[in-house]
Formats: C-alpha cells, sequence, structure tokens
C-alpha cells in the first residue's frame, strides 16, 4: 500500500477578528494529521490563532476560461460604488 | 543557486512572430508583469522548466537539512542548538512550500522524490561539501543562505504565481538564518585565537563552492536566455555574483577575515570587487555526482525515505478506518 496523501489546503486566522486566508497546502492522511501538519508548516512564528484544512479535492474553482461571463458584467455597473455619485461640497456626513 | 542549470528545452529563443496565438498572448502576458497561475494556459516548456527549476529548489531545501544535521548534537550550547533545530526546521518548511508549488503544475509529490532518490533530478552543489567544523555551520548560514537571498528575492517576482508566493514566504524567513550564521561567525572571531582560525578555515573550505553556488558564466546560455524571457530567472549568474561578491567582502573585512582569492581587488573604475574564478571542472564534477558527500546525502535520503515508509503507510490505514466518524466542526 503506498497510496499518496491526499492534497489539503490551510487557512490560517492571524489574529482574532480576521478572515481565514488561505497561506498553501500540504499532505496528510487525515483532517488531524494535517492541523498538527499546518501548524509545523506555516504557523512556526506566531501567524496564527486558528487553522482550517479542507481537502483540496473538495474543492470547486471557477476556470480562467470563465473569466469573461463571470466578471464582465459587474464591471458595466459602476453605479455599484459610492464614488459614482458626486456629492455636493456643502453637504457634509454623507 | 539552488536551481542550477535548468533545462528549459529550448534551442534558441524565438521572437513573437514565430509563437502562435496562445503562445503570443502567454508572453505579452508575461511581458505585461501579469502572473500565470496554474489552470492559465502555459507553453508545455515553461510547465516542464518549472517544474524541474521549482523541485530542484525543493530538493535543495530538503538535502539542505542535512550538512546542519551534522552539528545538532554538537552545538556548543543548548541555545546555538535550539536556534540551529528552528533553522533546519525552517528548510523542511521551504522543501514543503516549494513542492506545492511544483505540484500546482501538475507533478506529484511522490514523483518528485521519487527522481530525487534515483538521482534523476538534482539538488544544488553546495550541499555535497561536509561539514567539518562548528565554524561551518556559520560559514553555511552567513555565505550559503546570503547567496540563496540574493538569488530568491528576485523571484519573488517571478512569473509563475505559487513560485512567487512560496519564495515571498521564504524570504521572509532566510534573513534569520544569514544572521544567525554571521553572529556565529562573530562569536569565533572575538574568541580565541583557535576559534578565529575554524572561522578562517571555513571560510577558506566554503568561499568557492558558494561562489560556483551560482552556476556557470551564463551570458551564452540559451536556457538564461530562455528563462529571462520567461521572468523565472530575473538577472544572470554573473550579475548575481558579483552582487554577492561586493555584498560580502565587506562582511568578512569586518569579521577580521580574509577571502581565498588573490585575484579579489576593488576596481573603483567599475565600483565593484574583481574576483577570479571558480575552479568549473570542480563544479561540473560535484553536478555529475563527484563531490566529497553526493552519494552520502543521497543514501542518507533514501534511507530516511525507506525507514519511514511503515509509519507513512500506517498513517494511511489509520485514517482509512476512521473516516466516517471525522466531521469536526468549523471554528
Amino acid at each position: 500500500m503506498s497510496s499518496e496523501w491526499p492534497l489539503w489546503e490551510v487557512f490560517i486566522r492571524s489574529q482574532h477578528g480576521l478572515a481565514h486566508k488561505h497561506v498553501g497546502s500540504l499532505h496528510a492522511p487525515d483532517a488531524e494529521m494535517a492541523v498538527n501538519n499546518a501548524r509545523d508548516v506555516y504557523t512556526r512564528r506566531n501567524e496564527g490563532v486558528s487553522i482550517w484544512v479542507v481537502r483540496s479535492a473538495d474543492i470547486t474553482a471557477s476556470s480562467p476560461g470563465d473569466k469573461a461571463p463571470l466578471f464582465d458584467p459587474a464591471r458595466s455597473k459602476v453605479y455599484r460604488h459610492p464614488t459614482f455619485f458626486p456629492m455636493p461640497e456643502e453637504v457634509k456626513n454623507i | 543557486m539552488y536551481a542550477q542549470m535548468v533545462d528549459t528545452g529550448a534551442k534558441r529563443v524565438r521572437a513573437a512572430e514565430e509563437m502562435d496565438a496562445d503562445e503570443r498572448a502567454f508572453q505579452e502576458r508575461i511581458d505585461r508583469g501579469v502572473k500565470i497561475e496554474p489552470k492559465d494556459f502555459m507553453p508545455e516548456h515553461y510547465r516542464k522548466t518549472l517544474i524541474r527549476q521549482i523541485s530542484q529548489h525543493a530538493h535543495s531545501e530538503i538535502v539542505g537539512q542535512l550538512p546542519e544535521g551534522n552539528w545538532v548534537t554538537r552545538a556548543p550550547t543548548l541555545k546555538r542548538k535550539a536556534i540551529l533545530l528552528a533553522k533546519i526546521q525552517d528548510e523542511a518548511g521551504h522543501g514543503l512550500y516549494l513542492y506545492s508549488a511544483a505540484e500546482t503544475l501538475g507533478i506529484s509529490r511522490d514523483q518528485m522524490l521519487a527522481d530525487l532518490h534515483s538521482g534523476k533530478a538534482k539538488y544544488s552543489s553546495i550541499f555535497n561539501y561536509p561539514t567539518l567544523s562548528w565554524a561551518d555551520i556559520g560559514a553555511i548560514g552567513w555565505l550559503v543562505d546570503g547567496a540563496a537571498i540574493m538569488n530568491q528575492i528576485p523571484l519573488c517576482r517571478c512569473s509563475f504565481g505559487p513560485y512567487a508566493r512560496a519564495m515571498t514566504r521564504v524570504c521572509k524567513e532566510e534573513s534569520f538564518h544569514q544572521r544567525q550564521g554571521y553572529d556565529i561567525m562573530i562569536a569565533l572571531c572575538r574568541g580565541t585565537p583557535e576559534q578565529k582560525a575554524m572561522a578562517q578555515d571555513a571560510l577558506n573550505r566554503w568561499w568557492w563552492p558558494v561562489v560556483m553556488m551560482f552556476g556557470p558564466p551564463d551570458e551564452q546560455s540559451v536556457h538564461s536566455a530562455q528563462s529571462a524571457q520567461w521572468k523565472i530567472k530575473l538577472f544572470s549568474n554573473d550579475e548575481l555574483r558579483q552582487r554577492f561578491v561586493d555584498q560580502t567582502v565587506p562582511q568578512a573585512e569586518y569579521l577580521g577575515l580574509s577571502i581565498p582569492d588573490q585575484a579579489l581587488k576593488w576596481n573603483a573604475q567599475r565600483g565593484h570587487y574583481d574576483f577570479g574564478q571558480p575552479d568549473w571542472n570542480e563544479f561540473f564534477e560535484v553536478i555529475k555526482g563527484n563531490g566529497p558527500c553526493n552519494r552520502d546525502r543521497l543514501a542518507t535520503r533514501v534511507k530516511a525515505a525507506a525507514d519511514g515508509a511503515w509509519f507513512r503507510e500506517a498513517l494511511v490505514a489509520h485514517a482509512a478506518k476512521h473516516q466516517a466518524p471525522q466531521a469536526q466542526k468549523a471554528a
């Protein structure tokens, strides 16, 4: 039996109040070992207060080819940004 | 460097008109400074070259633990021992970041390790030299890691996203390595005459192998030109070597050590140091497997992998057995 350990994606919360952020990946036989390995590989210098690990195989990613249909529609909707609406100088707190 | 003489599969660098549409778009994207990500189109040679380069780099980090491991049990104080262990652990971490980056290109971790163990894949020539005294640990941190940083900082801006991100992490940790090495050299040079002589001896033995680390002069190399066009090599071997010498000479002077190169001289006109050529025959012999420690390094790696196989397999068996009740809530 020489099956390769599965790949896991590692997410670290760097401090309380911040979201978990993807930091990299590693191999581990199971979730518990993945957390242990993530601690050793990605938090040797106090980089985190919490770790998530997710099997890479369980992640569904958008494909680069779908970039246009997925993201182009938002381009024309600049009115979604507050800066689209110029406010008169005299008006405050808005 | 940590990746030396990487074959790009190119016979010559091609102009834009000779590329097909996909490849031209790819090259234009690189020229604009936009990173390439794993799922994006890339020419097959780019993918293969990066696998070679990144895996060679990863292997160097892993094999690089061995010369230092030689001194863990003989470090002069508990503090030095703890620091050395932390450094070696970092090298393992760097290897893992880099293996992960290479895997995004479609090669498996097991395949990379098999290539290392069979001798098919290379690692840096520098790790085939022995660590004969404690001063060698100082010289490695100061010189070898110093040379590595010189090469790795530009790679943080290389064209392949996962490699650039791995390099950013590595660089953040690497300057600790160089400083701890220089700190060992300072302690020895301020110590007894015997200790200072140890430091000089280490510098004498490591200087030329470190100068060789950057690889042979590459102005004529088609692979270097191709890698430069792909932005996976940002400076030539000679540029980096010059920069390393310029940076290191004053550091050696501060220690009161002399660099074992008769030709070393400040050139006011160029604003750089002139220096001699290493013995390139020695370099090619080491690359071919005939350095002082090649066989020993590889045998140690192979033995470690073989001896740990039963344990890795047991962990897989354990995981399979407990797969069902494994639903932990995300925090």
